[in-house]
């Protein structure tokens, strides 16, 4: 299963303070270990909301609004896509993540993505001869 | 939920995570793998006991090692060929307690890598079957139990639980030894652990039947297997190869069946439905392979041909001369008729159907093809393009009596019947 872990933001993050050294080099070797052992998909950092806009919808009319917004702990900070066996193998991980703002509270948010049910037709007798094919190119390849 | 069974899901992960790297650093100590899973294992029914009370460790894959390595010194005391280890173990353990865990972390960092590594190498020994190589591969590194193999083969449990067993007698039978292959021996066996993570990709991509839910897992444990193996070796170009065709054949998943469940070609997949996280990943592990600067294998050959899919935005766009050229390659690395006549189809999109028809006819009489009927197919394809209808409706029939598939036999006889009516028509 696929998950997006949503780094929340706060005052700092959306005040633009970059995290310091030691924060990038220990947020460095926790992605480090994602990539080893093969979960990341995705992971990005974003920019305060002061950057950022919004395009609000009531029934056909679209109004746009700049950033930033309020309400830091609603926003997101940054996020990463992860492929992971279950949603407590992402708990796992996610506790194993330093505090992104080590000076105050941050809160990590693991939403599963929906994925598997799009595999519900993929399992149709049509596709055996699509393995024959396949079977076929693997043996004539050793 | 009861903490008591937060606690135990919590362990499941945790072994899920931290498994494949306690086995293999416990095998470089006993030595056998065998041995290693059954320490690890005994580590986990300690944790089992103690955590629902004391709460799971802050460094669980560390206390899990630790314990461990306490059994493994027991082990190691009561088998005389490893007493040389003893002092070695007590010393790791002895600097585990003294050094921070973080300074630990990195200075094992290499070690580990080098453990998974072994590992690897291990349970990919061509001294074990094809089968019994996948099975082991998957427990011991990719952290699945029994009754998940079972379930994703669809072979009773006992099955699978038999042929581990067996695997890991073979190993220490054989005394296979622990470690990394070298020189001209390393070609051979990297092939043999590719061939293994691209079976169970295939076995989970072209699934025969069975629990839905089940089988795309297998295309993402060897997904994560082929990610995992190409961080430990950065500089097989190989490797690189086998993740980039793995994440673009995965990238196409959703939109290979259409609503109703019939499968979709390639060439009319809605491209919207690709996966375009997958697609990128593939093309920059592609990338990789290439920035190595050797000749491409096989596999990376065949990521090329299909990233060239991935990079048209259209069916149009279609690069199909770099494709014809990229088959050409695959052909001289790993030359094969169902290769010949992939290639074909390329040449002919590329160059037209008569340059296409000039391959497959040199494969008519090949043995391999003899009931394969995609070559008549594809003849008959290119004999209509010709206008050769009388010829080319004798090829889409034949097509149509060797084909199992009801749908594709409808569409080869629709064919062969206009083939009849353009021959009639025709001045």
């Amino acid at each position: 299963m696929r998950v997006i872990v949503m780094v929340k933001a706060n005052k700092e993050s959306e005040a633009g303070v970059m995290p310091d050294e030691k924060m990038l080099t220990e947020m460095g070797k926790f992605n480090e270990e994602l990539v080893k052992a093969g979960i990341m998909l995705a992971g990005e950092g974003l920019q305060p909301s002061s950057k950022g806009a919004r395009v609000n919808f009531s029934g056909s009319k679209r109004t746009v609004v700049d950033g930033p917004f309020t309400e830091a702990k609603e926003l997101v900070a940054g996020f990463w896509i992860w492929q992971v066996k279950s949603l407590d193998e992402a708990i796992e991980w996610a506790k194993r993540c330093p505090n992104p703002f080590p000076e105050g509270e941050s809160e990590l948010e693991i939403r599963p993505v929906f994925e598997a049910e799009d595999f519900g037709a993929e399992f149709t007798p049509e596709l055996r001869e699509q393995e024959e094919r396949l079977r076929q190119q693997i043996a004539a390849q050793q | 939920m009861s903490a008591h069974s937060d606690t135990h899901r919590a362990i499941d992960a945790v072994w899920r995570i931290e498994s494949a790297k306690l086995i293999a650093g416990l095998a470089r100590i006993v030595r056998d793998v065998g041995v290693a899973e059954e320490l690890a294992q005994d580590a986990l029914l300690v944790a089992l006991e103690r955590w629902p009370e004391s709460g799971v460790p802050d460094n669980p894959g560390a206390w899990l090692m630790a314990t461990a390595k306490h059994r493994a010194i027991d082990h190691v005391r009561r088998d005389k060929r490893l007493a040389y280890k003893h002092e070695e173990i007590a010393r790791e353990i002895e600097a585990q307690r003294d050094t921070g865990v973080d300074d630990l972390d990195a200075a094992l960092d290499d070690q580990v890598g080098d453990d998974l590594l072994r590992l690897v190498f291990t349970t990919c020994h061509p001294v074990l079957s094809t089968e019994a190589r996948v099975a082991l591969t998957l427990r011991l590194l990719g952290g699945l139990t029994t009754v998940e193999i079972a379930r994703a083969f669809l072979v009773p449990e006992p099955t699978i639980a038999q042929r581990i067993v067996r695997a890991k007698r073979t190993l220490t039978e054989a005394h296979v030894p622990f470690e990394v292959p070298r020189g001209a021996e390393l070609a051979d066996r990297l092939a043999s652990v590719l061939e293994v993570v691209y079976l169970i990709f295939n076995e989970g991509y072209t699934a025969t039947s069975g629990d839905a839910w089940v089988r795309p897992t297998l295309c993402e444990d060897a997904l994560r297997l082929g990610r995992i193996l190409a961080e430990l070796m950065p500089n097989e170009s190989e490797v690189h190869g086998l993740v980039a065709l793995m994440e673009i054949q995965t990238s196409r998943l959703r939109a290979r069946v259409d609503a109703r469940g019939k499968p979709v070609p390639l060439l009319e997949q809605n491209r919207a439905r690709w996966d375009h996280v997958l697609v990128h990943r593939g093309l920059a592990a592609l990338a990789r392979a290439e920035a190595l600067g050797e000749a491409l294998g096989p596999y990376a050959l065949q990521a090329a041909i299909a990233a060239c899919h991935a990079r048209a935005r259209t069916r149009e766009d279609t690069d199909w001369t770099r494709i014809a050229a990229l088959y050409d390659a695959l052909s001289q690395v790993a030359p094969s008729p169902i290769v010949e006549l992939n290639r074909a189809v390329a040449v002919a999109m590329a160059f037209g159907p008569a340059a296409g028809l000039e391959i497959v006819d040199a494969l008519v009489s090949e043995p391999l093809l003899a009931s394969y009927h995609l070559l008549p197919a594809v003849r008959g394809d290119f004999l209509v393009k010709l206008g050769r209808f009388d010829e080319a409706r004798a090829e889409l029939e034949r097509a149509a009596s060797l084909t199992r598939n009801d749908r594709e036999r409808e569409l080869l006889l629709e064919r062969a019947a206009s083939c009849r009516r353009s021959v009639a028509g025709a001045p």
